[in-house]
């Protein structure tokens, strides 16, 4: 193979650093959900070239191939706690998310 | 063949990013959206680079075909509720977490970089089956079944779970009209 290891754990790095300054940075709760999307990509994708390294076995693809199953299930709990979190304030923006402050 | 080899990581790559930032950056929720698709497309095609080929296709159907469709369901539920007007409240501290991750981060590529001269990095040659349904499938059905399992309960119990916390409190319809008035703010 002509494209090294190297290049896409700089790539994962790069989308992983993406999704978390943007979970830092955002306030909407959709786009806080997208980040973790792309974190999780960032994290199949190591996963995946990990196992191109090591083709005598399948376990990075195994591995990837739950976190993905994971992901779609977390997306779905979380977009139905956006739409209760809407019904209850009217907006999605995560600074209204203060009924538990003290 | 090297040539397109690379021209193909790079295309992948810059979708990626690009769409990673397009995700992040976009102030409309339905540009994060699109932003998102364009990243697991290029996720995608890195696992077509990295001959995961069954993986590819479920990157497509279960990200792009069920969880963006999603997001996108959810955005036009909210309608125009799902663009936040500003992000100006509590700037500081978010600023300098984000900072401080994003030095991190910076240190990490540039580990990457530098070891990747000390290490060989050149990919081995694989196995014809390498990455097919059928080596992945034995090998689920076999080294990994009860995870396996596990992960069918658990989707079982997040549709459950999306699907009441969805739909919130029904009013009962057993009550009268003017006991059912406190319920809404009595949800929280």
């Amino acid at each position: 193979m002509i494209v090294p290891l190297h290049y896409y754990l700089l790539l994962a790095g790069a989308l992983f650093a993406t999704g978390a300054v943007g979970f830092l940075l955002r306030r909407n709760l959709l786009v806080l959900l997208m980040s973790i999307e792309l974190m999780l990509n960032a994290v199949i994708l190591t996963l995946v070239a990990f196992n191109r390294m090591h083709p005598e076995n399948h376990g990075g693809q195994i591995m990837a191939f739950f976190i993905i199953a994971i992901a779609a299930a977390e997306a779905a709990v979380g977009l139905a706690i956006v739409l209760a979190f809407f019904r209850l304030r009217s907006s999605v923006r995560a600074d209204e998310a203060t009924a538990l402050k003290g | 063949m090297n040539i397109i080899e690379i021209a193909f990581f790079v295309v992948c790559a810059i979708l990626t990013l690009g769409g990673g930032l397009v995700t992040v950056g976009s102030r409309r929720a339905i540009r994060s959206a699109m932003g998102l698709l364009g990243t697991i497309l290029g996720i995608c095609g890195c696992f077509l680079l990295l001959s995961a080929q069954f993986l590819a296709a479920i990157q497509l159907i279960v990200y792009a075909g069920a969880v963006v469709v999603l997001f996108i369901f959810v955005i036009m539920l909210l309608g125009s509720a799902a663009t936040s007007p500003h992000d100006a409240r509590s700037a500081v501290p978010r600023y300098i977490g984000a900072g401080v991750f994003l030095a991190a981060s910076i240190g990490a590529v540039v580990l990457i970089i530098t070891a990747a001269g000390e290490v060989t990095s050149a990919l081995p040659n694989v196995p014809n089956d390498f990455g097919t349904v059928e080596r992945i499938g034995r090998e689920i059905f076999t080294k990994a079944i009860v995870p396996f399992e596990l992960t069918g309960a658990l989707l079982l119990v997040a549709v459950v779970g999306a699907m009441s916390s969805a739909r919130g409190k029904q009013p009962d319809p057993t009550l009268s009209p003017l006991s059912r008035q406190g319920e809404g703010s009595g949800e929280r």
